[in-house]
């Protein structure tokens, strides 16, 4: 027997309830259905949903709890041979219970403790999917009794499928939010705890990074520094050369799509920007590292100049190519929102079309295209891909775009790749990062929301 | 076109001695029944206009004598907008639409190869259904057309352009302390009164209202109906309404289209009183429409 038995079990039951719910609803009325409040088969609904909801309420509730209860009737009748065990080793032993119980490959399964409590555990999930059945049932039946009895002509099932709807919708959109809270609350305990470790000043006014810390303490590594500035920096410098490629190409290719292409043009010329969105960003990645880098450090040669081989400047500007797409399909959203009363209103003073766009719509649109623009720049601060391949690694505090600077996110990357202590500062530190890369980019995006929405007021 | 062919459409169909080319006199003369008859400013011939393959506008003849106020009137959908649009070849920046025919201003050619539409806007202002004022101050709105056409030497002149403007749209009185602020503060009434006062400050020859008082209140509607008969005595004013009344109040001339067609064109009075054509009757006497 396994749970999917009373899921299936409950199905047919939501099923039948249905039927039901419609029969007796239309029993109730003699034939006349016009006599009834609602529709027939908002009855069926109504009786289905109460058959279905309690029970699976308390599926949902058993099926993650039973394996604790479980694991802690193992550990009692396994007695002392769990006593004098730490917690990594009980589990471990645990592990290995559940794997012979579930006929996996396991070192010990020729222990006989294990197989005799592996055998346990077995039965045990049988009683407990045996009972989640039984309760099932008794939901699953009592519900539809109850409803089933309640249907009347007058009974409101219309609405009360309705709002049972309204509820189920709201769950849905509390799922995301619930989960990003709990992401901003697990950053923000690890932060908590790194700054236990590493003091919130180091971090914000330092200018090394150097995140070695020792892994032995009879080892003769530095006890390493953490200050972020030089991260942030080269992050901003990045970003800054990434914007300075994608806002006027983007929005001088958004005014041309929206402003002067043809139809023809702008249906051929729309896609093939959007497919460049499209482009993953890792193939961008590459590209910056292995085509766009090593020409810009040729060319620099070529004028004698020094390039380091990871130039802040390969990355900004493929990032810059990266980003052209967004800038430019949002800006087209937000000038094609533009009224086209007020271009009319323009041409028809005799303005031309260049006038038109520089002296009405671009300033008409601005508040959203400054809206768009933010919204590039968030995303260009939390880009990874291209960066980690095509920036440096070694914090280098410069605003000079043919030196190697690193981002934040490469940091985060590095010191997150590879076998880490999980409290050492090293890996606590990719959490304070993580934390004020979204602070910044939430700010962002913030700001940027409102002045779009803002503008939209204005028009609509 | 062949000029052997250019009848003035006021002229067709009226008594002999009536057809005096009013194009080739082009001063001021008086007609039999002691109105005074002016020079045509703008015409149409033989106007065909499609959107794509659908044809919206039929052979239209039709003279706009200058210095007058000319009503377009007629049920929706029948081309009035389509019409006014022409005059000013604002149609132009409507992907599919085709124009067929002559239309002139003064003789020439309005869809002349050589002519330029920028130049030709300047001189024929357009007035919308809904109040447009950019999103700008009162003062960089009225200044817009004067500024892009490089019509005031310094900033004195312009100040004097804006000001003049106001006064003749009867808006300075009201914004007088407040041209700073932003035009899409005002009230409907006088955004449309700064919209005038924007078409006005180029000088144009020709004024064209697409139905300017159908989003105002009464009040307001009578203020640009004074309005309109003052800026009658500098410019020539074509005005859609769907208002019978504010045809005949403002209008000396007044044009019935019907599905596409020029109906019936005649001297306003004549119109509403004696029309001669039957679909004429029964919209203005609200049989349909
Ligand atoms: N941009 C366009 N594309 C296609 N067809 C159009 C377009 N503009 C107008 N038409 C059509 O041309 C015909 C005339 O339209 P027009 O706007 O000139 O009517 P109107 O007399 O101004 O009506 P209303 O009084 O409602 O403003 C209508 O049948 C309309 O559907
Ligand atoms: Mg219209």
């Amino acid at each position: 027997m396994s749970p999917y038995f009373a899921v299936a079990v409950l199905i047919v039951l939501i099923t039948f309830g249905h039927i039901l719910g419609r029969r007796g609803a239309q029993q109730a009325a003699g034939g006349q259905n016009r006599l009834l409040h609602s529709l027939p088969h908002y009855y069926g609904l109504y009786v289905a949903l109460w058959t279905g909801i309690p029970a699976v309420i308390l599926i949902a509730l058993w099926i993650p709890f039973q394996p604790y209860f479980l694991d802690s009737f193992l550990i009692t009748s396994l007695g002392d041979k769990a006593i004098g065990l730490n917690n990594d080793q009980l589990g471990l032993l645990l592990n290995d219970i559940r794997n012979v119980a579930d006929g996996n490959i396991s070192s010990r399964a020729n222990d006989p403790l294990v197989i005799a409590a592996a055998n346990r555990l077995t039965e045990w999930r049988q009683l407990g999917y045996g009972g989640l059945l039984v309760i099932t049932l008794v939901a699953a039946i009592g519900g539809l009794i109850l409803a089933r009895k309640r249907v009347t002509i007058n009974l409101r099932a219309r609405n009360a499928v309705e709002r049972v709807f309204n509820v189920v919708l709201f769950v849905a959109s509390l799922i995301a939010i619930l989960t990003t809270i709990g992401i901003v609350l697990s950053l923000l305990f690890e932060t908590i705890r790194f700054f236990g470790k590493v003091p919130i000043t180091e971090f914000l006014f330092n200018l090394s990074w150097s995140p070695q810390t020792a892994l032995r303490a009879d080892q003769v590594a530095s006890a390493g520094t953490f200050g972020a500035v030089s991260l942030f920096a080269g992050t901003l410098l990045i970003t800054a050369i990434a914007m300075i490629v994608a806002v006027p190409v983007g929005l001088m290719s958004a005014t041309y799509l929206s402003e002067y292409a043809p139809r023809k043009v702008r249906d051929i010329l729309k896609p093939a920007l959007e497919i460049l969105a499209g482009i993953p960003t890792v193939v961008y990645g590459f590209f910056a590292a292995l085509t766009v880098a090593p020409a810009i450090r040729g060319w620099g040669e070529a004028l004698g100049l020094d390039v380091a081989s990871e130039s802040a400047l390969a990355a900004g500007l493929v990032m810059g190519i990266m980003i052209i797409p967004f800038v430019s399909s949002l800006s087209d959203d937000v000038i094609n929102a533009v009224p086209q009363t007020l271009r009319d209103g323009s041409y028809a003073l005799g303005a031309t079309q260049s006038e038109t766009v520089r002296q009405v719509i671009v300033p008409a649109a601005f508040p959203g295209i400054v809206g768009s623009v933010l919204l590039a720049v968030s995303r260009a601060i939390g880009e990874t891909m291209i960066v980690v391949m095509a920036a440096g690694l070694a914090a280098n505090l410069t605003i000079n775009p043919l030196e190697a600077v690193t981002t934040v996110t490469v940091q985060i990357v590095t010191l997150l790749v590879g076998d880490q202590e999980f409290d050492s500062a090293k890996t606590l530190a990719a959490f304070a990062l993580g934390l004020a890369l979204f602070c910044v980019t939430l700010a962002l995006n913030v700001i940027a929301l409102r002045t779009v929405r803002k503008y939209r007021e204005k028009y609509d | 076109m062949n000029m052997d062919n250019y009848i003035p459409a006021t002229a067709k169909g009226a008594p002999a001695g009536m057809g005096i080319d009013p194009v080739a006199t082009g001063e001021k003369n008086i007609n039999m029944d002691g109105i005074e008859e002016t020079t045509i400013k703008m015409s149409a011939r033989n106007l065909d206009v499609f959107y794509g393959d659908k044809q919206a506008l039929f052979g239209i003849d039709l003279d706009v004598p200058e210095r007058s106020v000319t009503a377009l009137i007629g049920p929706s959908g029948c081309g009035k907008s389509t019409f006014l649009r022409c005059l000013n070849r604002m149609n132009d920046t409507i992907d599919g639409c085709r124009v067929e025919g002559d239309i002139r201003i003064d003789q020439s050619d309005i869809y002349d190869r050589a002519l330029d539409v920028v130049e030709l806007r300047t001189r024929i202002g357009m007035v919308f259904q809904k109040p447009n004022p950019f999103p700008k101050s009162i003062y960089d709105n009225v200044a817009y057309g004067p500024k892009i056409h490089g019509l005031a030497q310094d900033r004195e002149e312009l100040d004097h352009i804006v000001t003049s403007s106001l006064e003749k749209a009867g808006l300075l009185k009201e914004v007088a302390d407040r041209l700073e602020s932003p035009g899409t503060g005002l009230s409907g009434g006088q955004q449309q009164r700064l919209c005038i006062a924007r078409a006005i400050a180029v000088s144009p020859e020709v004024i064209l209202m697409d139905e300017p008082c159908s989003a105002l209140d009464p009040i307001a509607t009578a203020h640009i109906e004074e309005l309109i008969d003052e800026l009658r005595e500098n410019f020539t004013i074509v005005i859609v309404t769907h208002n019978m009344q504010q045809a005949a109040r403002v209008s000396q001339q007044t044009a019935f289209f019907h599905l596409g067609i020029l109906v019936e064109c005649n001297s306003t009075g004549e119109i509403f009183t004696s029309p001669s054509d039957e679909r004429t009757q029964g919209y203005i006497t609200g049989r349909y429409g």
